[in-house]
């Protein structure tokens, strides 16, 4: 059978050899957590507890109006020992709740329902996956409730649920899709009932057979939904080039998968939205994968959203040798990490630890314009000219090579035999091509 | 764990191997099976001319560094490949001194004036090459094969004089150093193109162009593909990538371009070869052509 992809792109080395065949384990519960007040694009929220409170597991412990945002909850039960400024993954100092664990895991059930899943309507779904703090864990971490609710004036036609997992050495939604086939089949259907979309699609790169297999046997009984295949390769799993590869159809300049009749969704957060509707369970823990040749031993777990990323690698067995380089995410957009003592948000998906020795710092070469910028970005964009508009500061001539269409893959970064930090001009080029616009306006 | 130690740099934080340094050895490795065809065809000689040549480039590849105050950058290659180039343009009877004199230029006016690696507009050895015609036209055009001088097979074909293509196949004909030996080219460019270092829109379209106009023309297209150096300036000095487009619709229009000036300068005008001119005529295009061929982004509709 011929495999799906799109033009363009790279092949990075994957690894995901190292986890490929772990089982999702437990992490063990940790002493605290840090639950920063901003895990997703949107409004900031407001705490509801207070230094000394006792909160429950998946106790609601912050919310706001604003529709575009998430809650958040306690992932443990204890005390509150602080609201305090902390530095996230981001590299931001965002407010953070931090609980002290009292090895109870004391439940809060205020989101488990009665009902009966067939007889939930559109709006309970919804309701119910925001009330449920749920946002994309692919690592956007875009709320879940609003992609799901779909304006009048758009028809959806295709929900996809997003399996590529592209980025190299993870293996979460692989290892859901191998385990809890059928879970991420019923959190799908929750989602389309949510969105009222008639078709579903599962993609799945050809590097994890036994993902396809398992997911295949799962769709057997659904008449509307099927698993495709596609090529591996980087980033296949961007939004742009599935839609372009599954169906092509060219997501707008400045819009969204919305406007071609798609929503796409991930693995793991089809499964987070079956546990909140079919167990009222908050998004309290997630899976990540902790690899890399700088870790003991390899694992893939589900933890407390808030862990510490200290405890995360205790968990895999910690350091082997001396890490050079701490990823969270995957190693083409991930962040790398001053500190371990960082905490955990709903979109980690991995920690990736490269050796002391194989971490090179680089030193840019002249530019020999060879192109292979331009034959690997998904977008057609042209890498070479962008950055060297931005770092000559001709900021104004950006616009004209559609700086904006930049989806910050790393493509071009990667492929650079002469080092050169494309990405890094780009994203100056872009802030500063939408200052001029803001100040056109 | 607060570690000093740990570095933090944007994504992406992995990265393909492959150097300019590796991009420019490969392509001089590519060309050892022409040097190999020219030195069996000319004689030993011809190693002499690579050599002098070679030096010539990186000598003046360094003091030109040094005056500049930039990094001592000479293992990168890309002097190695230009002196190497520039001694394919030869003919074997050249004088050392001249082949070392137009490899200073090659390096010198081609490269060093415009900023070194990367911002040269023209091809640097036909930079070398085309001061060399200019300045010593006798030295630059006289072919001797088997110890007589001959005609080279172009000005044969101007003549009217028929040819064995078989001959000019392999290389055992009048020419210069590596414009002789077709197959030991071809062997080292299907190694770049399979390697991804050169690209093949631009060799495929500018003899795709020499064979049709020349056809048209009611010339041998065979023996315009063969004899000349069109196979060494299509595979690789057009491709160069500096002075080449980096678009692929650019790459096609350069490629086109180029061998219509090689057809144009070989039938009608006064040159019997017109690659060297067809190339560094089509290198002051590049801006132009990639700046109006660009790709389309994708979502955006023009």
């Amino acid at each position: 059978m011929s495999v799906l992809t799109f033009k363009q792109g790279i092949h990075p080395e994957y690894h995901k050899e190292l986890t490929k065949n772990k089982p999702l384990k437990k992490a063990s519960r940790p002493e605290e957590v840090v639950i920063p007040l901003q895990q997703h694009i949107g409004a900031p929220l407001e705490p509801l507890v207070k230094k000394g409170d006792h909160v429950k597991m998946g106790q609601k412990i912050a919310d706001t109006d604003s529709f575009v945002a998430a809650p958040i909850h306690a992932s443990v039960s204890g005390t509150v020992k602080g609201i305090q400024k902390v530095l996230i993954p981001s590299g931001q100092k965002t407010e953070s709740i931090i609980i002290e664990s009292d090895d109870e895991d004391v439940i809060d059930d205020t989101l488990k329902s009665d009902k009966n899943i067939d007889e939930l309507t559109s709006k309970e779904i919804i309701d119910t996956v925001r009330e449920a703090g749920i946002v994309g864990l692919g690592g956007a971490m875009f709320p879940t409730h609003v992609k799901l609710s779909v304006p009048e004036d758009k028809d959806v036609e295709y929900f996809v649920l997003n399996g590529i997992e592209c980025e190299p050495f993870l293996n979460v939604d692989n290892r859901m899709m191998i385990e809890r086939s059928s879970d991420v089949i019923s959190g799908m259907k929750l989602m389309m009932k949510a969105a009222d979309v008639e078709k579903g699609v599962i993609g799945i790169e050809d590097n994890k057979p036994k993902a396809i297999s398992n997911m295949r046997i799962a769709v057997e009984q659904e008449d509307n939904i099927e698993v495709e295949v596609f090529e591996t390769k980087y980033p296949q799993g961007g939004e742009k080039m599935l839609i372009k590869a599954l169906l092509d159809r060219e997501v707008p300049e400045g819009g969204l998968p919305l406007d071609v009749g798609v929503i796409v969704n991930n693995i793991t957060t089809a499964v987070a939205v079956f546990e909140a509707i079919t167990e009222g369970k908050p998004l309290i823990e997630r899976t990540i994968t902790i690899t890399g040749e700088g870790i003991t031993e390899p694992t893939n777990l589900y933890y407390r959203i808030g862990t510490k990323v200290s405890d995360l690698i205790n968990e895999a067995g910690g350091f082997e040798g001396d890490p050079g380089k701490i990823v969270l995410g995957g190693p083409m957009t991930g962040a790398a990490q001053h500190s371990t003592n960082v905490p955990t948000v709903k979109g980690t998906s991995g920690i990736i630890v490269l050796h002391k020795d194989s971490v090179k710092k680089f030193d840019p070469q002249p530019c020999i314009r060879c192109a292979r910028c331009v034959d690997s970005c998904p977008m057609y964009l042209l890498p070479l000219k962008l950055s060297d508009l931005s770092q000559y500061e001709r900021y104004d001539e950006l616009d004209k090579y559609n700086v904006q269409s930049c989806i910050e893959c790393g493509s071009c970064s990667y492929i650079c035999p002469a080092d050169r930090p494309l990405l890094d001009y780009i994203r100056i080029g872009k802030m500063e091509d939408m200052k001029l616009k803001k100040s056109s306006q | 764990m607060n570690n000093e130690q740990l570095i933090v740099t944007p994504n992406p934080h992995i990265k393909d191997s492959t150097s300019v340094e590796e991009i420019m050895w490969t392509v001089v490795y590519a060309l050892i099976p022409a040097v190999i065809a020219a030195t069996y065809f000319f004689g030993f000689r011809v190693l002499l001319i690579v050599a002098v040549s070679i030096i010539g480039a990186i000598v003046t590849e360094y003091s030109f560094l040094k005056i500049r105050n930039k990094d001592l950058v000479i293992n990168d290659g890309s002097a190695v490949l230009t002196g190497l180039l520039l001694a394919l343009t030869l003919p074997p009877s050249i004088p050392l001194w001249t082949a070392f004199l137009g490899s200073v230029v090659a390096i010198g006016l081609g490269k060093q004036v415009f900023g070194g690696l990367g911002h040269n507009p023209f091809n640097p050895a036909l930079i070398g090459r085309a001061f060399l015609t200019a300045s010593y036209p006798v030295l630059m055009t006289t072919w001797v094969i088997d110890g007589t001088s001959t005609a080279t097979p172009l000005s044969r074909i101007s003549n009217g004089e028929a040819l064995r293509i078989w001959n000019l196949f392999i290389g055992n004909t009048g020419g210069s150093l590596g414009e002789t030996s077709a197959l030991a080219l071809l062997l080292g460019a299907a190694y770049l193109i399979y390697k991804g270092y050169i690209n093949w829109r631009i060799p495929t379209s500018m003899i795709s162009t020499v064979i049709v106009v020349t056809f048209l023309s009611g010339a041998n297209p065979i023996a315009h593909v063969f004899a000349g150096s069109l196979i060494l300036g299509a595979f690789f000095m057009a491709t160069d990538m500096v002075t080449s487009p980096v678009t692929k619709k650019a790459r096609w229009v350069f490629g086109i371009g180029a061998g219509l000036l090689v057809a144009l300068i070989r039938l009608w005008g006064g040159y019997p070869e017109g690659v060297m001119y067809s190339i560094l005529l089509m290198n002051t295009t590049v801006p132009l052509l990639d700046r109006y061929l660009k790709p389309r982004t994708l979502g955006v509709v023009k």
